[in-house]
């Protein structure tokens, strides 16, 4: 296999892992907690080495993900005195485990392969040459392997709970009274994460790990209504950011994991302002739309409240309706345009009458 | 066969230092239609959640049929709060109603067609049908507490509770909703409703339990819902 493939392989692999799970994340508005998990793995990892003196034993991924749940239990325990907020608490677990790892690895392991920059970022680049080799045949990269196995783990359990992670996430209460253990969902998924995320880490470095979690599955959730739905966009989303990223790393020859994370950016930009229905241009539109109906509605009320009664002329008077709605002249002007238009209301010698059509819609809700 | 269907036997609940809930002794027998009624702050919901375990009790116990919670979670429907949830959520009016058949399908499996029958006929059954594909978010409050209490339905409990089902809804809305209430009281279940209307206990429900941390009173509303009672419930303001 070519390098440059084994790299797209390894990104588009790393992507829909993260993207899979990030969606339950940004459902249960735990981005957050991915930043502090995709950080603190390392301190799991630094402290598994000591151990094992190898970075490329199994029990590395296991001591990452213990010490993902480690984080994500130590923050709720923090949360729970009620002292502090949830960000607060991620705020003041996450650095803390994160820079003892760093202080192991200055101190005590400046020699090997674990310096705090690839961490942070990794480097897409280098994955070919981690080759997995049985039995003296090269069968590609590792990083292929290893995250392809996760991919599979993450893939396995998001279509076999899928039902109890969808009951979870939007009504705890009822999935605690149904017989589906809230906790054990929570701590499952989390360890999922935090074993997705050192798989990751590695090749693509924790800042694109976040990135792959929280941009596609926040950018789906701006496009559709459905769980399912969001679950496909938000794989596709980063599947075709990465892909483009990549393309675009080669061009500038600039890193591979800045280019991916700048186009998931760009991408939910572009969907944050032109999503059909949630985006910023409809709202806007939507809310113009609806300040019009208002303003219609108001008039047409008014005219209605002084139908019959002594003021009706007053009130009713074309050139001094202003004064009595307090709009200015120009809404005013576009506002009368509006109901005759619709006819919704006909002037007669300066005076507004509701029609009957006037009046049916006013009535109508 | 025990005398009491849900019998709640000295049961504190405190949040922090401060004990929400003191000594609740409450029984409720088979087939009522029970409000309970009390200031803020009085515990209700909390009263609610201790019974059903999701809010540990510091002592205390409770009893459906003679039995713990844990062996008759399966007749036992619930309808929290409507702030409770995240209304943003993708999902559809159907699908929410569906949740409350998972209890009855168990780990891992899917809902068949049996169990999308049972979410469509409770659909129907609260006037929603119209709205079955409609993404919750754009429901209206009355809409939304309709769908709870469909999806309570679907659970085909024996004993239901409900926290302020009657909460943001119009006039309309709340006469369905009683009627439901009702019948399902007419069809021997027993349904314990959280509810802030005095002026309607009387009206809607054949059992209250006046609440105030303690229990004030409880039992057919013709023998405690009375000024003395009230009073005692929430001060002397009524």
């Amino acid at each position: 296999m070519n390098p440059q493939l084994e790299i797209i392989i390894t990104a588009v692999i790393v992507s829909s892992a993260c993207a899979l799970l990030g969606v339950f994340l940004v459902l249960r508005k735990m981005a957050m907690m991915t930043d502090a998990i995709a950080h603190t793995i390392l301190l799991g990892i630094v402290l598994v080495f000591f151990i094992t003196e190898s970075l490329t034993s199994p029990f590395l991924i296991i001591g990452a993900a213990a010490m993902g749940v480690l984080t994500v239990y130590l923050t709720e325990l923090l949360q729970r005195t009620k002292l502090m907020a949830e960000d607060s608490s991620i705020g003041l677990v996450f650095p803390l485990l994160f820079s003892i790892a760093i202080i192991l690895i200055t101190r005590y392991a400046g020699n090997v392969h674990l310096d705090v920059d690839a961490v942070l970022l990794g480097e897409l680049a280098f994955v070919p040459f981690d080759r997995f080799i049985v039995l003296g045949r090269d069968l590609g990269a590792r990083a292929i392997y290893i995250m392809g196995a996760i991919l599979l783990l993450d893939l396995f359990f998001v279509t076999l709970f899928y039902k109890e992670l969808k009951l979870v996430t939007f009504d705890r209460a009822l999935a605690s009274i149904l017989g589906f253990s809230p906790l054990l969902i929570h701590y499952a998924l989390m360890g999922l994460v935090s074993i997705t995320a050192v798989g990751a880490f590695e090749a693509v470095g924790s800042i694109l790990v976040i990135a792959f979690m929280i941009g596609p599955p926040i950018s789906a959730y701006l496009l559709t209504d459905k769980l399912s739905n969001m679950l496909f966009f938000s794989l596709l989303i980063g599947i075709i950011n990465t892909l483009i990223g990549y393309q675009i790393s080669v061009y500038f020859d600039v890193s591979i994991a800045g280019s991916i994370a700048t186009m998931i950016g760009i991408t939910f930009l572009f969907i944050f302002i032109f999503a059909p229905q949630r985006g910023m241009v409809t709202m806007i539109y939507t809310r113009r739309i609806q300040q019009l109906d208002y303003a219609v509605k108001s008039l047409l009320f008014h005219l209605y409240n002084h139908e019959g009664t002594a003021q009706e002329k007053e009130e009713s008077k074309r050139d001094s309706l202003h004064e009595h709605l307090h709009w200015e002249d120009r809404f005013l002007e576009k506002i009368l345009k509006k109901v005759i238009r619709e006819q919704y209301v006909v002037v007669k010698q300066g005076y507004l009458k509701l029609t009957p059509g006037g009046r049916e819609y006013l009535i109508k809700d | 066969m025990p005398k009491y269907l849900i019998e709640v036997e000295d049961m504190t609940v405190a949040y922090e230092k401060k004990p929400v809930l003191w000594d609740i002794d409450l029984k409720i027998p088979k087939g009522v239609l029970m409000a309970i009624v009390g200031p803020n702050g009085a515990g209700k919901s909390t009263l609610i959640k201790a019974m059903l375990d999701l809010v540990k009790p510091i002592s205390g116990k409770v009893l459906f049929n003679g039995a713990d919670y844990h062996s008759q979670r399966r007749y036992i429907g619930y309808v929290p709060q409507r702030e409770s949830v995240d209304w943003d959520f993708p999902t559809s009016v159907f699908d929410v109603v569906l949740m409350g058949t998972y209890g009855q399908i168990g780990w891992i499996k899917r809902p068949g067609r049996k169990e999308k029958e049972k979410a469509l006929d409770a659909i129907k059954k609260v006037g929603m049908e119209e709205f079955i594909d409609r993404q919750i978010s754009q429901l209206s409050g009355g809409q939304q507490q309709r769908v709870f209490l469909a999806r309570a339905l679907v659970q085909d409990a024996d004993i239901y509770f409900m926290d302020e089902p009657l909460q943001g809804v119009d006039a309309r809305t709340e006469k369905a909703i009683i009627r439901i209430l009702q019948k399902l009281r007419t069809n021997g279940k027993t349904v314990v409703v959280v509810h802030h209307d005095l002026q309607t206990v009387q009206e809607y429900f054949d059992w209250v339990t006046l609440l105030n941390t303690k229990i004030i009173k409880y039992g057919r509303v013709e023998e405690v819902f009375n000024e003395d009672n009230l009073k005692i419930t929430y001060g002397k303001i009524v």
